[in-house]
C-alpha cells in the first residue's frame, strides 16, 4: 500500500515538472511577451515603442534572461514557498491566488454537501429496484440534467429564479463585501450538472449489489427488508460511488471556470481564464499546477480509497 | 458468414442500405458536404457553388434518418435522441435554402418575439443588433455540429492509432504513450482547453486541435484496452498465421471487431465536445464573430440581465441543451441495445 502511494506522488512529482517546464518554453515566445506587453502598456504605445525602450521594458519585468534561467529561479523560489509576482495585479501570486482558491473552495464545499447527499440517495433508490418506476423515473431526470451544460443551466436558473421571481441576486460578483446569499445560484448550477452522473453510477453499482447471492439470502432469511438494505447492500454498494465522487473534484476545476465567468464570481477559474488572456506567465503557472495537483491528488486517494475499501483487491 | 456456394440472398432496398458500407456512404454524404460548406464557404462562394454543394446532403441525411428509427424501433430512448439529433442535422444542411432572414443584418434592435414590422415577423425576435434570433438559432447549429464532428473525428482518429499501437504492439511504444496520456489526463479538460487555445489563438481549427489534444489520450485508453482484450482471440492469431501487416491487423481486424463501445462513446463525446465548443466560445476562446453560433449568441447578450430580453439568452441555451440530450438518449439507447444482444 505505502508502494503504491510513494510511486503515485513519485508519477506526480514527475507530471509536474514536465507540466511546468512546457508551460516556461511556451510562455517564453516573443509573441507571449508582447502580449504582455500590450496588454500592460496598451497596443499603441507598444507599437511606437523602438526596441531599444522594449528592451529596457522586458528588462524591467525580468523577461530578458533565458528562459532556462528563469525557469531555475522560478522551482528554486517555489521551493521557499514563492510563486513569483503576478504581472496583472503586481502583488505575489501566492497572494493572489490565495483569496481565489479559498472563494472556490467554499464553492467547492457546498456543491459537495449538497451533490453527496443528493446523488446517493437517487442512486440508491433507482437502484434498490431495477426497472421499477422509480428507478426509470430517476435515470431519466440524471440524464435530462447532465445534459443541459453548466452554461445553460446557469442561464435557465437566472432567468427563472433571479430575473422572473426576483427571490436572489443575478450576480455574484461579491461587490458589497462576502454575501452567501449569492452563492446559490453558482452552487445549484453545479450541483444540478454533476449529481446526475454520480446518481447513475451509484444507481449502477447499487443494482449490481441487488442481484448478488447475499442479499437474496439476507432478504430469504427474512431480515426485514430496510435492514437488508442499510446493513448489507449500502456497504458494498457505496465503494463505487466513492471514488467516482473523488474524482468530480478533477470535473470541479473544469466546472467552476465557466460558471465563475458567468456570474462574475471572483474564484480559481476566473482567475485563471483572466490571466490566460492577459498572458500573466507567473499566475498561469501557479493555477496550472495547483490543478494538476488537486487532480492527480484526488487521482490517487480515489485509487488507495478504493483499494482500502475493496477487500477482494486489497488481499488479491 | 455465409457460405460461399449459396447465392448469396436477395435482400430488399432498406436492407442493403442498412448494410455497412451504405451507411458509410451516406453518413459521408451527409457529413462532407456540410463541412465543406462551412470551412470552406469562401473558395466554394467564389466557385459559385456554395449552396448546390449541400444537396447531396439533405436526401442522405433524411435516408439515414429513416433507417436509423426503422433499426431503433425497439429503444423509445434512442429514437427520440435520434430524433432531436437529425432535426438539427437537417436544420444545418437545408438552413440556407430556408425562408430566413439574414442572419448578420442587424434590422430592428431588441424587438421582441412575435413582433411584426411591415411584412416581417420576428417569430423570436432580434438580439442587441437588431438581428434575427431565429434565423441565428438555425445558422448557428451548422457551425457548432461542424466543428463537434470534426474535432470528435480527428480525436478519435489519433486516438484509435495511438490506443492500437500501445495496445497491439504494446512494449516500449506502451510506456511511452500511456506516460503522455498520463500527463494530458492529469489536466482539468477545461484549463488544458484555455492553455492551448491561447496559445494557438482562437479559431475553429485550433478547437480541433484543443480537442484532440483534451479527448484522444481518454480514446486512446478506451482503444488500448479493447485491443488488448482483443490480441489474444482467435481471429487475431488467424490473421498473423497468414502473414497479414501488423498495420492491416490493427485496422481491419481489430478495429472492426471493438467498433461497438467505441461508437457509444463516440455519441457521449460528441455531446461533451459540443459543449466544450459552445463554452469556449462564451469564454471568448473559440469561434469568432460574427457568423451565428450559440455560445457566441450566450456571450453577446450574457449581461443583458433583464427579464424582458431573456429570450436572447433562452433561445441559444434551449437550442444546445436539446442538441446534447439528444446525443446523450442516442448513446443511452444504444448502450441499451448492445447490452441486450
Amino acid at each position: 500500500m505505502l508502494k503504491l502511494i510513494a510511486r503515485r506522488l513519485l508519477q506526480m512529482v514527475l507530471i509536474m515538472a514536465v507540466v511546468s517546464l512546457i508551460l516556461f518554453v511556451v510562455f517564453d515566445s516573443d509573441k507571449f511577451k508582447k502580449q504582455i506587453a500590450v496588454a500592460e502598456l496598451g497596443g499603441f504605445s507598444v507599437a511606437a515603442m523602438s526596441d531599444n525602450d522594449y528592451r529596457i521594458w522586458l528588462k524591467s519585468k525580468g523577461l530578458d534572461v533565458p528562459v532556462y534561467e528563469r525557469y531555475a529561479q522560478w522551482v528554486g523560489g517555489l521551493l521557499q514557498g514563492d510563486f513569483g509576482k503576478s504581472f496583472e495585479k503586481n502583488a505575489p501570486v501566492s497572494k493572489v491566488m490565495g483569496e481565489r482558491l479559498l472563494n472556490t473552495g467554499i464553492l467547492a464545499f457546498w456543491v459537495f454537501a449538497l451533490m453527496i447527499p443528493l446523488s446517493l440517495i437517487f442512486g440508491i433508490v433507482a437502484g434498490m429496484k431495477e426497472g421499477s418506476f422509480q428507478d426509470r423515473s430517476v435515470s431519466f431526470i440524471a440524464v435530462f440534467t447532465t445534459s443541459i451544460p453548466e452554461i445553460a443551466t446557469a442561464i435557465l436558473l437566472t432567468v427563472i429564479v433571479a430575473l422572473g421571481l426576483g427571490w436572489l441576486p443575478a450576480k455574484s460578483a461579491m461587490t458589497g463585501g462576502w454575501n452567501s446569499v449569492e452563492l446559490i445560484l453558482p452552487v445549484l448550477t453545479l450541483v444540478l450538472y454533476d449529481f446526475g452522473y454520480v446518481a447513475r453510477m451509484t444507481r449502477a453499482s447499487m443494482a449490481e449489489v441487488m442481484t448478488s447471492q447475499y442479499i437474496r439470502t439476507a432478504v430469504l432469511k427474512g431480515i426485514p427488508y430496510a435492514r437488508v438494505i442499510m446493513r448489507h447492500a449500502l456497504r458494498n454498494a457505496l465503494i463505487a460511488p466513492f471514488t467516482v465522487i473523488v474524482l468530480q473534484l478533477n470535473w470541479l476545476l473544469s466546472g467552476v471556470v465557466v460558471v465563475e465567468v458567468f456570474f462574475q464570481f471572483n474564484g480559481f477559474g476566473k482567475m485563471l481564464l483572466e490571466a490566460a488572456l492577459f498572458g500573466d506567465v507567473y499566475v498561469i503557472q501557479a493555477a496550472t499546477l495547483v490543478a494538476v495537483f488537486v487532480a492527480v491528488l484526488s487521482q490517487i486517494i480515489s485509487d488507495v480509497g478504493y483499494t482500502f475499501l475493496n477487500p477482494r483487491i486489497r488481499f488479491s | 458468414m455465409t457460405d460461399t456456394t449459396m447465392p448469396a440472398p436477395r435482400l430488399s432496398l432498406v436492407q442493403r442500405l442498412k448494410r455497412p458500407t451504405a451507411l458509410i456512404v451516406l453518413s459521408v454524404l451527409m457529413v462532407i458536404p456540410l463541412v465543406a460548406y462551412v470551412m470552406f464557404g469562401e473558395p466554394l462562394a467564389r466557385a459559385g457553388i456554395r449552396e448546390i454543394v449541400l444537396i447531396p446532403a439533405i436526401p442522405a441525411t433524411l435516408i439515414l434518418y429513416a433507417l436509423a428509427m426503422s433499426s431503433w424501433r425497439e429503444s423509445w430512448v434512442a429514437i427520440l435522441g435520434g430524433t432531436l439529433v437529425f432535426f438539427w442535422v437537417f436544420v444545418a444542411v437545408s438552413v440556407p435554402f430556408l425562408p430566413l432572414l439574414d442572419p448578420n443584418k442587424p434590422i430592428r434592435p431588441f424587438a421582441q418575439p412575435g413582433t411584426e414590422m411591415g411584412d416581417i415577423t420576428f417569430w423570436l425576435g432580434t438580439d442587441l443588433k437588431g438581428r434575427d434570433m431565429l434565423s441565428r438559432m438555425l445558422w448557428g447549429c451548422q457551425r457548432v455540429l461542424v466543428w463537434g464532428v470534426t474535432a470528435t473525428a480527428v480525436a478519435y482518429v489519433v486516438g484509435c492509432i495511438f490506443g492500437l499501437i500501445a495496445g497491439y504492439i504494446s512494449g516500449i511504444w506502451d510506456e511511452i504513450i500511456s506516460f503522455i496520456s498520463n500527463v494530458l489526463l492529469s489536466f482539468p479538460v477545461m484549463v488544458l482547453f484555455i492553455l492551448i487555445l491561447n496559445y494557438l489563438g482562437p479559431s475553429g481549427f485550433n478547437i480541433v486541435i484543443a480537442v484532440t489534444f483534451a479527448s484522444a489520450p481518454a480514446i486512446m485508453r478506451i482503444v488500448r484496452g479493447l485491443a488488448l482484450d482483443n490480441k489474444t482471440r482467435d481471429y487475431v492469431f488467424a490473421a498473423q498465421t497468414r502473414g497479414e501487416h501488423p498495420f492491416r491487423i490493427m485496422v481491419w481486424e481489430l478495429l472492426p471487431n471493438v467498433r461497438g463501445p467505441i461508437i457509444v462513446d463516440a455519441c457521449l463525446r460528441l455531446g461533451y465536445t459540443t459543449v466544450a465548443i459552445t463554452t469556449l466560445t462564451f469564454l471568448g476562446l473559440g469561434l469568432q464573430p460574427p457568423d451565428p453560433d450559440w455560445g457566441l449568441m450566450i456571450k453577446e447578450s450574457a449581461n443583458l440581465m433583464v427579464l424582458q430580453f431573456s429570450y436572447m439568452l433562452l433561445i441559444p441555451a434551449l437550442a444546445v441543451s436539446s442538441l446534447i440530450l439528444g446525443f446523450n438518449l442516442m448513446a443511452d439507447g444504444l448502450r441499451e441495445m448492445s447490452l441486450r444482444d
